[in-house]
This record gives C-alpha cells, structure tokens and sequence, in this order.
C-alpha cells in the first residue's frame, strides 16, 4: 500500500518535471519564432468562445447554490446580509477558478489529448519533424498561449455570473436586504480576491494545456493509447489544479495582502 | 552522403536492428529489402533522426546526427524528403495544404508559385484536381501518392520511400517508379526506397541492401541479387518460403 502511494507520489512529480521541460522548450520556442497567429486564434476561439457555455452554467449555478447555502446558515445567526460577501468572496478567489479550471480540463485538455495523440499514432507527428517543424512551435505554443489568454476571461466571466446569480437568488428568492448586502459584499472582497482568481487562472490554463499537449505527444499506441492519454489528461490536470490551488492560496494570500 | 556505423536499436527485449552498417553515396538509389517486420522502417527512421539509436553513429554528409538535439535536427532534416509507409497525411488540412506545407514554412514563395508548384507535384503523381480534398477522401493508395509530393515537391538532397508502391495499382506503381528514377536523375537526389516489391527494386535500385535478423544480410547489383545463390537472398527475391514454417 505505501510503495503504491510513494511510486504514485513519484510518477506525479516526475510527470510536474516533463512539464516544466515542455514549458521551457515553449518559452525558449516563443524566443525564436513568431506564433502562428491564425492557429493561435482558431486556437482562442475553439478554448475560449466554444467553452463558454459550459463555464457559464457552472459559474451560475455554483453561485446560486452557494448564496443558498451560505443564507440558510446565516439565517440562523441573523446575519443576512453578509451572505453576498461569502459568495463573492469565495467566487473570485477559490470556486471561480477552479470550477472553471476543472470544466476547461475536461472539455479542452481532452480534446488536446486526443488530437494530438491521434496525430502521433498515425504518424503526423513525426511527418511534422521531417518537413523541419518542431511540434512544440507548431502544435504546443499555440495551445498554451490560446489556453493562457482564454482561462482568465472565461474565469472572470463565470465570476461575474456566479455573483450576479447569487445576487438575484439571494434578494429576489431568499429576501436578503439588497443595499445592505451589495455594501457588504463591496466592502469584504478586496482587489486581492480578484487579482488572486486571474492569476490562478493563468496558472491552471498553464497546467491544463501543457498536460493535454504532453499526454498526447507521448500517448502510447493505437486507439487504446490515445483513450488512454485523454484520460490521463483529464484527471492529471484536475489533480493538478486542485493541489496548485491549495499552495497558491497559501503563497499569494501574503504576497496580494499588500494590495 | 550517409554512412551508418554499428546501428543498434531494440524495443524492450526485441532486438531490431543488431550493429547496421552502410554506406550510400550522393546521388545513388539504394532499395532496402527484408522481411516483414525485420526493421526496415525503423531503420530509415533512423537515418532522418526521428528515432535515437541505442548505440551506434548515423553520418549525414559526415555529420553525426545522433547526439543532436531536436532543433539542430531540424536543419538536418531540411535536406531529406520522408514518405511514410501510412503517408502520415496531416487530416486536418486538404491535399494542397499538406503538399505546400514546407513551402509554406519556408515563407519564400508567393501563394501563385506555391499553386503552382502543388499542382506540378500533383500531376506528377497523377492526382490532378484533388487539391481542395482532404485526406479522409481520398484512397490508401492516393494517399500515398499525396504523402510522396509532400516529400519532393521541395526538391530535398536525400529523399526515403517507405514502400511508395505497395497497395498502389501495377499501371500506378509503375508510374511512381519512373518517378522515383526521374526524380533520382532530374534532381541528382540520394533515394533511398524501402520495398517488398522485387519488380520494382529491380527498376529503381542501383544497389540493393538486404537486412535480415538486424544486419545488412547482403548487398550488390540488382543483377547480383537475383543471381545469389545464397540461400537467403535467393528465396527472399523469388519469394519461396521456409517449408519449416508450415508447421500446421
Ligand atoms: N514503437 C515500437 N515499440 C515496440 N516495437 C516496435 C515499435 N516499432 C516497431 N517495433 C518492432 O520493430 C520491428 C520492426 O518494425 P518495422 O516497422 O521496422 O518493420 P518493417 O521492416 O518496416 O516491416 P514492414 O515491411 O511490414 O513495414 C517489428 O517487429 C515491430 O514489432
Ligand atoms: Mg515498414
């Protein structure tokens, strides 16, 4: 049982180290040449605009539950009108970027998966590296920077609506005093809360595009390989996310206390 | 010129290829023969860097190519053209994009000269008119001939065929074999032409190699190999199987 646990523990680490190489290998690709900038766009439309429905019902729900939730407790203790502020707060610097972080894992760092593990058991990949195109220019950069720069805005979007949903079940179902509760709600979440979610964000679009690329680049043979890779992806990134989330709330939280 | 010194490579516990040697001329045509399964495509593999070897050096115009890494790889690689024994066609993009795709990398040429030269190419190998397919439209064999315009409409120095013509009809194959020599003689390319078709690796072949248990078995003249009396060799191109495999 240890030895499964301690072998578990090294793969994932050993896995964190290939992807620090392949970010690194797109950095250092990113020096050399231009993106391609129609891929990188056909990229931010297929991860940004396609995912927004599905991060958009999470958000809004997740808010509504939440303000839900948090008023029956509250109810008790006669403290109403800071239900908004739990629900904003925890929107912009947990549940927002996770949430949206674990939908975006398993509808795009899949498809990332299996693309490109389809294209390396049928041979593109290599047929790539002939015709002098390196996979990490053509096929991982533009995935990174799409994931990168769609992972913020789709968080702020389901930020956004979570609150608003919350906002709207809280007042218009639950008869929570509104102006009181918009005042608290402006007042407990600080810019640190906001700043914290968007950069979260960035580091799970990171997490989830470098895993989905990686897994495919190196996912084993046939059809077997490539469900395999998607998988592996799918659970790997979330994985990931939810263990960077806890030490990123750890060392942001004194880092933006300044703010 | 390449020359390929003690080549070893194994999968797990097969030992595929078992201390290579070669040496192939600029402006040669060479035919690999061999079992099923004996390495060849692994071999050629090799020979472009998209398979580091386990031991053993491969000399392309006496660079050593194995220590490098990928990116020095890919100013190697701009000298050979590969088609794949799959044709490994890029599925997401048409006929025409997969064949302009180094021409496009390149950037040097205008999107006129690019259709033009894809069309060159693919009159070439008598696809003409495909251009806006995509791969899954088109048959194993079309395919294929897509796969070898892609590798030498950038007139490349050395150019791999991994069994350009199995799966291809007669009057096809015969045609992909005057283009292989025209290619060879036109372009004063290095071919190197992986092929279970005796036929045409007689047509194609200055020399023909044969790896067998993962060495260079045998090596010579077309007219050599068909004349061994080797017992190997001799049932190898007269296409005669061991009795003792038919043990059912
Ligand atoms: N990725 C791999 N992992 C494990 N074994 C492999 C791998 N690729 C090839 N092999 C093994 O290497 C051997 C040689 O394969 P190769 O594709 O070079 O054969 P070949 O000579 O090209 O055969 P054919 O004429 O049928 O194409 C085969 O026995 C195959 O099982
Ligand atoms: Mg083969």
């Amino acid at each position: 049982m240890t030895g499964y646990v301690t072998r578990w523990i090294s793969e994932w680490i050993e896995g964190l180290g290939k992807l620090a190489l392949l970010f690194a290998e797109a950095v250092r690709s990113l020096c050399i040449h231009k993106p391609n900038g129609r891929e990188l766009l056909r990229q931010i439309y297929f991860i940004g605009v396609k995912s927004q429905s599905v991060v958009l019902i999470t958000g809004a729900f997740t808010g509504m539950v939440l303000c839900a939730q948090t008023y029956f407790q509250f109810h008790k203790v006669k403290m109403d009108s800071a239900t908004l502020a739990v629900v904003s707060v925890s929107m912009c610097g947990e549940l927002g970027p996770v949430l949206t972080g674990l939908m975006v894992a398993g509808r795009v760092g899949a498809a990332m998966a299996a693309e490109l593990g389809t294209m390396r058991v049928t041979e593109q990949i290599d047929a790539l590296r002939t015709l002098a195109a390196h996979p990490v220019d053509y096929l991982v950069v533009p995935r990174l920077l799409a994931t990168l720069i769609a992972m913020p805005l789709l968080t702020a979007e389901s930020i956004a609506l979570g609150i608003t949903a919350g906002y709207v079940v809280g007042v218009h179902l639950l008869g929570i005093d509104p102006t009181y509760s918009w005042q608290h709600m402006l007042r407990y979440t600080d810019v640190s809360d906001v700043v914290m979610g968007v950069l979260k964000s960035v580091v799970f679009g990171g997490v989830i595009a470098l895993v989905g690329c990686h897994k495919g680049i190196v996912c084993g043979e046939g059809a077997e390989g490539v469900g395999r890779a998607t998988t592996e992806a799918v659970v790997y990134a979330s994985i990931t996310i939810l263990i960077s989330n806890f030490f990123l709330t750890m060392f942001l939280t004194p880092l933006l206390g300044g703010l | 010129m390449i020359e390929v010194r003690d080549l070893k490579k194994r999968f797990g516990t097969h030992q595929v290829l078992n201390g290579v040697n070669l040496h192939i001329e600029s402006g040669e045509s060479v035919v690999i023969i061999g079992r099923s399964g004996g390495g060849k495509s692994i071999l050629i593999k090799h020979l472009i860097g998209l398979l580091r070897p386990d031991s053993g050096a491969v000399l392309v115009d006496g660079q050593d190519i194995t220590p490098m890494n990928e990116r020095q790889l890919l100013e190697v690689r701009r000298k050979f053209g590969m088609l794949f024994q799959g044709a490994a066609l890029f599925d997401s993009l048409t006929v025409a994009e997969n064949v302009s795709f180094m021409l496009r990398r390149e950037g040097k040429h205008t999107p006129g000269e690019i259709a033009a030269r894809v069309e060159q190419a693919l009159d070439m190998v008598e696809l003409q008119g495909t251009q806006n397919k995509k791969p899954s439209e088109l048959s194993g064999g079309m395919r294929k001939r897509v796969g070898l315009a892609r590798a030498i409409i950038y007139q490349p120095e050395i150019v791999l065929y991994d069994e350009p013509t199995t799966g291809l009809d007669p009057v096809v194959s015969d045609s992909i074999d005057q283009l292989i020599q025209r290619v060879r003689d036109r372009l004063k390319v290095t071919s190197i032409v992986v092929t279970h078709d005796m036929r045409s690796a007689r047509r194609v072949g200055q020399r023909i190699l044969m790896l067998y248990e993962g060495k260079i078995y045998f090596t010579g003249t077309p007219d050599e190999a068909f004349s061994s009396k080797d017992p190997v060799v001799e049932r190898f191109v007269k296409g005669i199987s061991d009795p003792k495999e038919h043990t059912f």
